[in-house]
């Protein structure tokens, strides 16, 4: 009896939180490939920038738009009751990258999310992993009325290490989009070996 | 909400900004004494002694919300700024003030450093094939 009275003041669990990176160039898809696996509708959290913008950004064609809105959208997977996995996706533009650097710390790894008929978009997202030792996979969303290409001309094209695994994807698929995520992780944990293997030797 | 076509020029309800300015809600601070800086997947728990009378007498209503918002379920860092609408950075130093009261506490996340255990990334990998 007095141990059903102290359930009730039972502390809730405290879960490990990990995360995981979804960049890429400008409408590749993030977004989209988060809300995928996402339990929650993509939440997004969100910094209004008025005048930081305004000698950069291109705004004709949408003159009504005064702010610009550095949002990290992100997800939550909870895999067990005290393991949750959240997914952000980076801002899309490229002079927030102080944001990435919030954002990476920490990070388990990344998705690099790619346009074939736009790779140069994603060349950053790639370059900023590769300097800050960040294990990704490169994720080539197949666009509908996008040619296909060979996983291996992607990578020839981003000058890829060879051990960055690319994978074909569709990023509103949500199966598609967890063997994405499960390639980030066995990357991860390859990457994570073979470190230490060259730290020991 | 009031978006039908008159006034197209004016702002009403959520469109005219937030009536308090983010910051206000700090007092003007953009960093907070107990500063450790807080990861976005850091996870706030809300001590069990939070309730008690007397405790809850200094805290704004963005304070309380965030000590009933953690109470039930551990929430992270970002899922507070989103759902109370507010700026990470304010939620930050509004969370430094309730760790310094004592009305909740942050677990940290595995360091930048050292990458999880093995086994825990083992069982994220078992877990994603499991949804």
């Amino acid at each position: 009896m007095i141990f059903g009275r102290s359930e009730r003041g039972k502390a809730p669990v405290e879960p490990v939180t990990l995360k995981i990176l979804v960049a890429g160039g400008f409408g590749v898809g993030k977004t989209t490939m988060v809300g995928a696996v996402s339990e929650i509708k993509p939440l997004r959290t969100e910094e209004v920038l008025t005048e930081a913008g305004r000698p950069v950004d291109d705004t004709s064609g949408v003159e009504g738009k005064h702010t610009t809105t550095v949002a990290m959208d992100f997800g939550r997977i909870t895999l067990r009751e005290d393991l949750v996995l959240y997914l952000f996706g980076t801002p899309g533009q490229d002079r927030f990258w102080f944001l990435w650097d919030e954002l990476s710390t920490g990070a388990l790894g990344a998705v690099v999310l790619a346009d074939t008929r736009r790779l140069e978009d994603c060349f950053a997202a790639v370059d900023y992993f590769e300097r800050r030792s960040i294990p990704f996979v490169v994720g080539v969303n197949c666009f509908e009325g996008a040619a296909r290409y060979p996983t291996e001309d992607v990578r020839q094209a981003l000058d890829l290490d060879p051990e960055v695994p690319v994978v074909l994807c569709d990023a509103r698929d949500r199966e598609s989009v967890k063997e994405v995520l499960i390639g980030v992780v066995q990357h991860a944990m390859a990457y994570a070996a073979e470190r230490r293997q060259t730290v020991t030797t | 909400m009031s978006g039908d076509g008159q006034g197209m020029s004016h702002w009403f309800d959520d469109e005219a900004g937030p009536v308090v300015r983010p910051y206000a809600m700090t007092r003007g601070r953009t960093t907070s004494a107990a500063q450790h800086r807080l990861d976005l997947i850091a996870v706030v728990v809300t001590e069990p002694h939070a309730d008690d009378a007397g405790a809850a007498q200094t805290l704004s209503p963005e304070h309380e919300d965030i000590v009933g918002l953690c109470r039930d379920a551990p929430q992270s860092v970002a899922e507070l700024a989103a759902e109370l609408d507010l700026p990470i950075g304010v939620v930050r130093v509004l969370i430094g003030d309730l760790v310094a009261d004592e009305m909740v506490h942050v677990t940290r996340p595995v360091p930048p450093a050292e990458l999880p255990d093995e086994s825990i990334l083992r069982d994220v990998i078992s877990g994603l094939r499991a949804l």
